[in-house]
């Protein structure tokens, strides 16, 4: 199209990239879902055709065809950077569909198999006298287990965590300080089941204790401690340092500023940070496999003899692998992502109702 | 604490009031705490350190097989033979599977987010990956063994039969799909929330001038990404990705779910067999007795310094991309 | 390669609120012409809306007619990519690519077309930055970083880069408000040969720069906080900074200004 304008291009600049016309051939508007849909139809009529059977193929074929489809004809109609960048915007889409299909599918299946088994009596029965091809039987047992497993864990890392962090942010220089920080860092990364293995070594073998609710929140504290570590560094620093200077400079002393003045400034996000801390270790499994070792039966008592706790329960009804029992694993594994969600929902609400004081 | 003395404050901190001296204790205590707790978490470190390696000693003194390269696990047998070779491949392969898949699709997302998505759907999206990035792992195990597993069987088939030849999507054995690449897949679709959360952060940081200097040059919304959003957001993206490589290294009941483990190391990734170091140590731990045990601790060992060794290179990255922001600023 | 603006009836919104109102102008080609007026009236606005980089920003939306020579930039069928590419724009604070070297910056926009050899590249890179007084300073670093330069080098340096592509228009945001006063100096000397070649719309808050470096002004003002913002008058340059026609903008120009 360009081209026809050539020759009223001045003639000091012959490798002017300015185009001479402004407006270019598009596609239309409706031209990228049109396009989809037509590679949607095309996918499932050669998936038919050929006689895939996995619906996966099918779809693939389609996102194949529709990124191609998308660069041929913007490329004929439009031009070829036009044409790139029609291709980048549909791989990006194809790339979000292509995630949300398996995440759907996940929530999706665990909710609707999940309703087969979740009632009251799932709720407030344990699996005492249950066999396990039986129908019936609940978590009740497993659901009382991780709770009491993760306060505990709670109530051993979250003090811990914090003071790390004020240690970090409010006293910390020198080679103790980046040495701490070098070393949450790291033990972010630590997999559960490395900690399970490490109480294990410690509280089981060395000092001869016999698995227990408290041995497993042992492990899910050290998972914990960093994550506490972390969100609470990133909240004191948020603090404005004014306010730490006005409080000293009225002879206060520094304790009593970081508690009085510091901290709660600053609790909101810490106990948004906390709680999400908490819903990410309410769903760890290894730890609590090797630690706590799993019981049909209800034991209010953490620290004495085997519990349950819902993810241990999921994967002991998994294993067991009959129709009853795969109703309960997901009934459970229902139980347990509500749990999570639950507490996701209280931090975005602490966050969201924190947040005018620790904002401006 | 929460009393407050009645001295008034703007006496002069020197003057040794009661205040002033409880003050000053206080300060000690609590400065004292803080800084207690900062140790305690680096003698935590140093002590999983030092009694998995205490614990692994003692299993690896009695090992008759060779510990690096016997494809066995017989380790509560007498005399005990193991060896971690079918697990560090299966571990390493199908974290580089998950990888591979994962991290251009998060990268996808996370621009979808930041920088494709209409306005109204970008903060709810954002919302329920971070949602998803919760969901416990045991959960995507049982969904990836009972859901994926046999939706997967189909396009096993189809990539033996037009992939073969690359030797890699050959599957020379008939089985179920449950074999390192269906492994790699799962764990893919786990990190992804988290890669895609991380990487969403970075690009949304990219300073919005970077963006306008590339639009006013005439860029397309494409050119404008590759210009200023990909090479700023590039080291917050390869961080992220350390730490997706971190949880697929160390996930264990997605694996020991979907997996069924075998002593074989095979290149064909679509033969059910492999196994990894978490899945092993939950496969074998119930019926290992104390030496057993041993030997399992040995592979958790092993297990944590591949991770301390990929996290140790997340640090150094972001390290270096704190430095070359500031030469910037 | 200067064009004539015609803007007619052009108002913007932010969402639902309008940041300005019914403007209409005509800018003269190879001429510098200087927006002035109080914070919030809308000018850097207006100036945005002339290569519609407005509606880049979420909620941004445009009303109206911008005629570069004959044709419309909110016209059907218009490639905003096209339009900014005839319509550089130079910003209030330097924003070279971080990442790239001095040269990579300069040719960057060239590389979007892609078809240049290097010989070619390296030739308009260098006429660029002779055209944006830079060329003596940074002739023996171009592989250097382009953050690596001072404040007022990096804004000749943007300047050079969006002259490489050879645009109609060049656009300034208040493109000395973040330098000294020799850099200031230096662009003003720099403007004041680039409008031999091109076609100058700069938004200044300084008053002096509009009298030193423009041939007509335009002065922007808002009724209230609020409201959106209107074009007062403009004229030549001599005649708003001597005897304006309205009242407003002389009391602006005295200080006499709220």
């Amino acid at each position: 199209m360009s081209h026809t304008i050539q020759d009223q291009r001045p003639a000091r600049a012959p490798k002017s990239v300015a185009p001479s016309r402004l407006t270019r051939g598009g596609l239309p508007r409706w031209a990228p879902a049109g396009i989809a849909v037509v590679s949607i139809a095309l996918g499932c009529g050669i998936g038919a055709a050929f006689g895939l059977q996995s619906k996966i193929q099918w779809g693939l074929i389609s996102a194949l065809l529709f990124v191609t489809i998308t660069y041929v004809a913007s490329a004929v109609v439009e031009n070829r950077r036009q044409a790139k960048d029609r291709v980048a915007t549909s791989v990006v889409w194809v790339c979000f569909v292509l995630a949300v299909i398996p995440l759907l599918s996940l929530i999706w299946t665990t909710v609707s198999r999940g309703m087969n088994a979740l009632d009251g009596d799932f709720l407030s029965h344990s699996m005492n006298g249950i066999t396990s091809f039986e129908k019936g039987g609940g978590v009740y047992h497993a659901l009382l287990g991780t709770i009491e497993q993760v306060a505990l864990a709670t109530a051993i890392a979250a003090p811990v965590g914090l003071l790390t962090a004020v240690y970090l942010v409010e006293y910390g220089r020198g080679s103790l300080a980046k040495a701490v920080t070098f070393f949450v860092d790291v033990m972010t990364g630590i997999p559960s089941i490395v900690a399970g293995l490490f109480i294990l070594t410690t509280w089981n073998l060395m000092l001869g204790f016999g698995p227990s609710g408290f041995a497993g929140s042992m492990a899910l504290s050290i998972l914990m401690m960093p994550v506490v570590v972390r969100s609470t560094e990133e909240m004191l620093k948020l603090v404005p340092n004014e306010l730490r200077e006005a409080a000293l400079a009225l002879g206060v002393p520094k304790w009593r500023m970081i508690l009085k003045v510091v901290l709660p400034t600053a609790i909101g996000g810490i106990a948004t940070g906390v709680t999400l801390a908490v819903a990410r270790i309410a769903g760890e499994t290894a730890p609590i496999m090797l630690l706590v070792f799993g019981t049909q039966l209800i034991n209010g008592n953490p620290f004495e003899g085997a519990q349950s706790s819902l993810p241990l329960y999921i994967w002991e009804q998994y294993k067991v692998g009959s129709e009853a029992s795969y109703d309960r694993a997901w009934a459970a594994a229902l139980v347990l992502i509500a749990f999570v969600m639950i507490l996701n929902l209280v931090a975005r609400g602490i966050a969201r109702w924190k947040a005018p004081k620790t904002g401006r | 604490m929460a009393s407050t003395t009645p001295t008034p404050l703007d006496t002069a901190p020197p003057v040794t009031t009661s205040a002033g001296s409880t003050g000053r204790a206080g300060d000690k205590i609590f400065a004292g705490l803080s800084k207690g707790s900062g140790i305690l978490l680096l003698v935590i470190m140093a002590s999983i350190a030092v009694f998995l390696t205490y614990r692994a000693t003692l299993a690896l003194s009695k090992n008759e097989g060779n510990f690096l390269t016997t494809f066995d696990w017989n380790a509560s047998a007498n005399p005990p033979v193991f060896g971690i070779a079918v697990l560090l491949f299966g571990t390493v392969v199908s974290s580089i599977i998950a990888m591979v898949i994962a991290v251009p699709i998060a990268v996808g997302i996370a621009l979808f987010i930041s920088h494709y998505a209409p306005r109204k759907l970008a903060a709810p999206l954002a919302y329920v990956v971070d949602l998803l990035a919760a969901v416990p792992s045991i959960i995507y195990g049982i969904w990836g063994a009972l859901f994926l597993v046999p939706y997967l069987g189909g396009l096993n088939l189809w990539l033996d039969e037009y992939m073969g030849w690359t030797y890699v999507f050959d599957k020379t054995q008939v089985g179920v799909a449950r074999s390192l690449f269906t492994v790699g897949i799962l764990l893919a679709i786990m990190i992804l929330p988290i890669v895609t959360s991380v990487s969403r952060e970075v690009f949304l940081q990219v300073p919005r001038m970077n963006e306008e200097a590339a639009l006013a040059l005439g860029a397309t919304r494409w050119e404008v990404i590759r210009m200023s959003v990909l090479p700023f957001g590039r080291s917050g993206v390869i961080s992220a990705s350390m730490l997706g490589l971190g949880r697929a290294l160390g996930e264990t009941m997605a694996v020991a779910t979907v997996l069924s483990p075998s002593f074989l190391i095979s290149g064909h990734i679509l033969n059910p067999g492999g196994g990894t170091f978490a899945q092993n140590i939950a496969a074998k731990f119930d019926e290992a007795n104390e030496f057993g045990r041993d030997a399992l601790i040995a592979s958790g060992l092993v297990l944590f310094l591949l991770t301390l060794l990929v996290n140790g290179a997340a640090r150094m990255i972001i390290a270096r991309r704190k430095e070359y922001s500031g030469a910037n600023a | 390669m200067a064009k004539r603006i015609d803007v007619s009836g052009l108002s913007a919104f932010y969402g639902n609120h309008k940041a300005i109102d019914d403007i209409s102008m005509t800018v003269e080609p190879r001429s510098v012409t200087a927006f002035i007026g109080p914070s919030g009236c809308g000018k850097s606005t207006f100036l945005r809306t002339l290569n519609r980089m407005h509606e880049v920003t979420p909620g941004g939306r445009v009303e109206g007619k911008v005629l570069l020579d004959d044709e419309n930039l909110y016209g059907p069928g218009v490639d905003p990519v096209a339009v900014r590419r005839t319509v550089g724009m130079v910003f209030q604070r330097p924003n070279p690519f971080p990442t790239m070297s001095i040269f990579d910056n300069v040719a960057a926009g060239l590389r979007l077309n892609g078809n240049f050899k290097k010989s070619q590249l390296s030739d308009i890179v260098e006429r660029s930055l002779q055209g944006a007084n830079l060329w003596n300073e940074v002739k023996d670093r171009l592989n250097k970083p382009g953050s690596g330069l001072s404040g007022g080098q990096q804004q000749r340096l943007c300047i050079a880069r969006a002259i490489a592509v050879e645009p109609q228009v060049l656009l300034m945001d208040e493109p000395c408000s973040a330098l000294d006063p020799i850099s200031t100096l230096a662009i003003e000397d720099l403007i004041g040969e680039l409008k031999e070649r091109f076609t100058i719309v700069i938004v200044t808050h300084n008053m002096q720069q509009a009298a030193r470096v423009s041939d007509r002004t335009a002065f922007f003002n808002l009724a209230a906080v609020g409201q959106p913002g209107k074009l007062v008058e403009i004229d030549d340059t001599d005649r708003i900074f001597s005897n304006p026609s309205v009242q407003a903008t002389e009391d602006y120009i005295s200080g006499r200004f709220g």
